[in-house]
């Protein structure tokens, strides 16, 4: 009961420490209904949810439009201990023009790189649209102090990040230290300034639906600009029933704040027909305003290709080899 | 396309950082699914079907034959035999003498392989089979494809697997067929209705004699073919089609053991007036007005979808829909207002394309049905929302409706509209749940939807339905009993407690 003032033994001034230890009532209403009381997640029903919205069948020129869409939603990335300054202008010509033949496809929504990539990146991207994503905060285990996990992030801002894709601390969301991950996410978005946030549950290690959901009404309400499933670092990654739940959060986010959140599956999306699905779960969930790369993206490397396979298909009506094109 | 998308994304980054409390969210057009029709090019209806009777296609002694249409697009199909009282008794002739020579005589492991061959046989066909019911029922394909035809295959399969192990049903008592089953059936699940009487009749050794409905006489007719092509024996199976006075002739036949109906409730009023006095076993399954309880604690969003599929799941012609609504008044509002946004993500329209959500209405007698009783909400000061659905010029449509603002002794509330119309009132308590929930003439069905366990296991034993569903809804499986309480009807269909209509037990 110390907390209840929001002054107990806070390691901050903000009081998010009595809002968000589980069993202590807060005096705030918005956090404590928000995270101690997130609407509950039925698992079979989100499941048989999701399996009949990817039934929707996407011919045609719905297929060629969700497809270049998808194209400008893709946050193409490289995040691997072998990337050198190569790789990510190779990467990033790549982002700017995807398909040599066809300049009405793309450019994707951003490449996201480590921060000492970032520099190389902003300079082969300079004058275009795509925007610089950088993970942050001791990316992919976010296992390191907080003053490190900031000063990560605000060199990656000073080196020219307009994205930042950080992690929360998943061992602290585990073990109910909801005020750590709060503050974590609270202070990681100061530190970006003008940057956006997006904010990494890593879902394949939160172990439930509810946790997901918790961990997504958490993640909106200390301030990201989006919400983003996974790292790519651990399986599972993104699936479309995990998507959905993020995005329930986000559509109670928008009907009690009027405020879009931005929504973005990452790791395992690699095939055309499955991305054509995850657009089919945002339309019928959020509706028109969420089918755009400033509200959602696709956190992948090899969907692109394939994307770009079947927007060949369909144009020529033929599948192409795929060293018909470039692997960036 | 991408125009528009666009178009609503440079829109977008003016809201976004705007508070709008009361912002709705938008379901226009920004990506539109292109049409996506499953073709019926390869699909065989013939011009004119006879009655199917002692194995052979009879022209019917009437010498009428009536049309049937497709509800989404008023088109003829084909035209069928109206059987009368002479035919039937043709049929129950057949039937009996199927039964007296081979059914009755057959061991139950050879029964058995006529029923795996016709559940066989109806996965084989059934693409052909869903196509088929969509156009003569109106229902959209997703769901003929994906619901109809697999329970209907499922029911023969399971029933199969009950034909020798009869034995060991009845706690261990002698057990024997009853003989001749009239079996009529209704309009709203044509194929798997005939599914879920004829393959427990069958496997238990009876024949049978099957009315299917009038609108919607094809698959039974379909199903008619499979049989002939599994080769069972004559008249152990026999489809007679026709309307009201068929089936009356059927249940008012004095060779028939046992009378399944299926249907409304006045209709099954009407049947059981015709057998008091007889020595005909009778099973009826009737209509129903579903509660579906909402508590505060459910997940909302789940609980969304368990509504739309209780209410617009075949277009509501559901006798187990989920037509009331009782929603714990504290999440009312929100509940409301999420269903209303999902509802603006149905599609409405040509049953055949595999997009669409919300098919025709059955019949323009159903659909006359539906619009009084929705006249009569209105009237009743209760205030309706639709689904802003464009409805196609031909053909039965009604777009899917709530009510709110109703009370418990609104027609809307009380009748079964059998039809996309949800009544949607709020309750304070668990207690009044229940009460508000048993308060009607009917029992067939009702829903609990809650995150705590324990409060689903308290309320489905004071629910007074026959099958109460726990965080989903309109969920069937054969192995599970379906059936009803009070003017819901009686006996059971589905599992072992399901044989039991089909046996007499010593």
């Amino acid at each position: 009961m110390i907390h209840e003032n929001g002054n107990g033994s806070g390691t901050n001034g903000n009081g998010a420490q009595a809002l968000f230890r589980p069993g202590l009532g807060g005096g705030g209403g918005v956090g404590r209904f928000a995270l101690f009381e997130p609407p509950k997640v039925d698992a079979v029903a989100v499941e048989e949810r999701v399996a009949a919205l990817g039934k929707r069948s996407i011919k045609k020129a719905t297929k060629v439009a969700g497809l270049k869409l998808a194209v400008t939603m893709m946050d193409l990335t490289t995040l691997e201990g072998k990337d050198t300054a190569g790789k990510v202008r190779q990467m990033c010509q790549k982002a700017l023009r995807p398909l040599e033949e066809d300049p009405t496809i793309g450019p994707v929504g951003a490449v996201c790189v480590y921060p000492n990539h970032v520099p190389t990146a902003k300079e082969a991207l300079k004058g275009s649209p795509v925007k610089v994503a950088s993970v942050a905060t001791a990316f992919p285990s976010g296992q390191s102090p907080l003053p490190i996990k900031l000063e990560d992030t605000r060199r990656a801002v000073d080196f020219g990040a307009d994205e930042i894709d950080m992690v929360i601390d998943r061992g602290a969301m585990l073990s109910g230290d909801y005020a750590k991950v709060f503050d974590e996410i609270a202070q990681t978005k100061e530190a970006c300034g003008p940057a956006h946030l997006k904010v990494i549950l890593e879902t394949g290690e939160l172990g439930s639906y509810d946790m997901v959901r918790k961990a997504s009404d958490l993640a909106i309400a200390a301030g990201g600009d989006f919400i983003k499933t996974s790292t790519g670092k651990i399986q599972p990654a993104a699936t479309p029933a995990v998507t959905l739940v993020m995005l329930e959060a986000i559509r109670d986010h928008y009907y009690a704040t009027g405020r879009r959140i931005g929504m973005k599956p990452a790791g395992g999306v690699r095939t055309a027909k499955q991305a054509l699905q995850y657009l089919v779960i945002v339309k019928e969930t959020l509706g028109d305003a969420w089918l755009t790369p400033d509200l959602f993206r696709f956190g992948a490397s090899a969907l692109l290709n394939d994307v770009l396979m079947q927007l060949e298909k369909e144009r020529t009506g033929l599948y192409q080899a795929s060293d018909d094109f470039s692997k960036d | 396309m991408s125009q528009s998308i666009t178009k609503s994304s440079s829109d977008l980054s003016a809201v976004t950082s705007e508070r709008r409390p009361t912002a709705a969210l938008e379901f226009g057009h920004a990506w539109d699914y292109a049409p996506a029709p499953e073709s019926p090019d390869h699909v065989r209806i013939d011009p004119k079907y006879g009655l199917f009777i002692g194995g052979r296609w009879v022209t019917p002694r009437s010498g009428r034959f009536f049309q049937t249409i497709s509800p989404s697009t008023e088109q003829v199909l084909s035209e069928v035999a109206e059987a009368n009282a002479q035919d039937v008794d043709d049929a129950v002739r057949a039937a009996r003498e199927g039964y007296e020579k081979y059914w009755s005589k057959m061991k139950g492991s050879e029964r058995a392989k006529y029923i795996f061959r016709i559940a066989r046989a109806i996965q084989e066909k059934s693409r052909e089979l869903a196509i088929v019911e969509s156009m003569d029922g109106g229902k959209p394909i997703k769901e003929s494809r994906d619901v109809d035809l697999p329970l209907a295959a499922a029911h023969f399969f399971y029933h199969a697997g009950w034909a020798d192990k009869l034995d060991y049903a009845f706690q261990g008592r002698a057990w024997r067929p009853l003989g001749v089953a009239g079996q009529i059936i209704p309009w709203n699940f044509p194929l798997l209705m005939a599914a879920w009487k004829l393959a427990p009749a069958l496997a238990c050794g009876n024949t049978v004699v099957l009315k299917p409905a009038e609108t919607t006489p094809l698959t039974a007719l379909l199903l008619a073919k499979i049989i002939e092509e599994a080769e069972l024996p004559p008249g152990v199976v026999n489809i007679v089609t026709g309307a009201g006075e068929t089936g009356a002739a059927l249940a008012n036949h004095s060779d028939v053991n046992k009378v399944a109906f299926t249907g409304s409730t006045d209709v099954g009023k009407r049947i059981q007036r015709a057998l008091a006095g007889t020595t005909k076993r009778l099973t009826l399954e009737l209509g129903g007005k579903a509660a579906n309880i909402v508590f505060e604690d459910a997940p909302l969003d789940q609980a969304v979808e368990g509504i739309v599929s209780g209410i617009y799941f075949n277009q509501g012609h559901v006798c187990c829909a989920g037509s009331r609504l009782l929603v714990e008044e504290s999440v009312h509002d929100l509940l409301v207002r999420k269903l209303r946004d999902r509802m603006m993500t149905l599609r409405m329209g040509d049953p055949l394309d595999k997009n669409t959500d919300v098919g025709a209405i059955n019949s323009r007698m159903q659909l006359g049905k539906i619009r009084e009783l929705v006249e009569s909400g209105e009237k009743e000061g209760a205030e309706r929302f639709s689904a802003p659905v464009k409805v196609p010029e031909k053909g039965f449509w009604f777009p899917p409706t709530f009510f709110t603002g109703a009370s418990q002794s609104c027609r809307i509330a009380r009748e079964e509209i059998f039809g996309p119309v949800l009544t949607i009132m709020t309750f304070r308590t668990p207690d009044e749940a229940l009460e508000k929930a048993n308060n009607t003439m009917y029992g067939l069905s009702a829903g609990v939807w809650t995150d705590k366990g324990a409060k689903i296991f308290h309320m489905a034993t004071k629910l007074k339905a026959g099958v109460i569903w726990g965080n989903t809804y309109n969920k069937f499986d054969p192995t599970s009993p379906f059936g009803g309480y009070k003017e819901s009807g009686f006996g059971r269909e589905g599992g072992r407690q399901g044989l039991a209509a089909y046996v007499e037990v010593e």
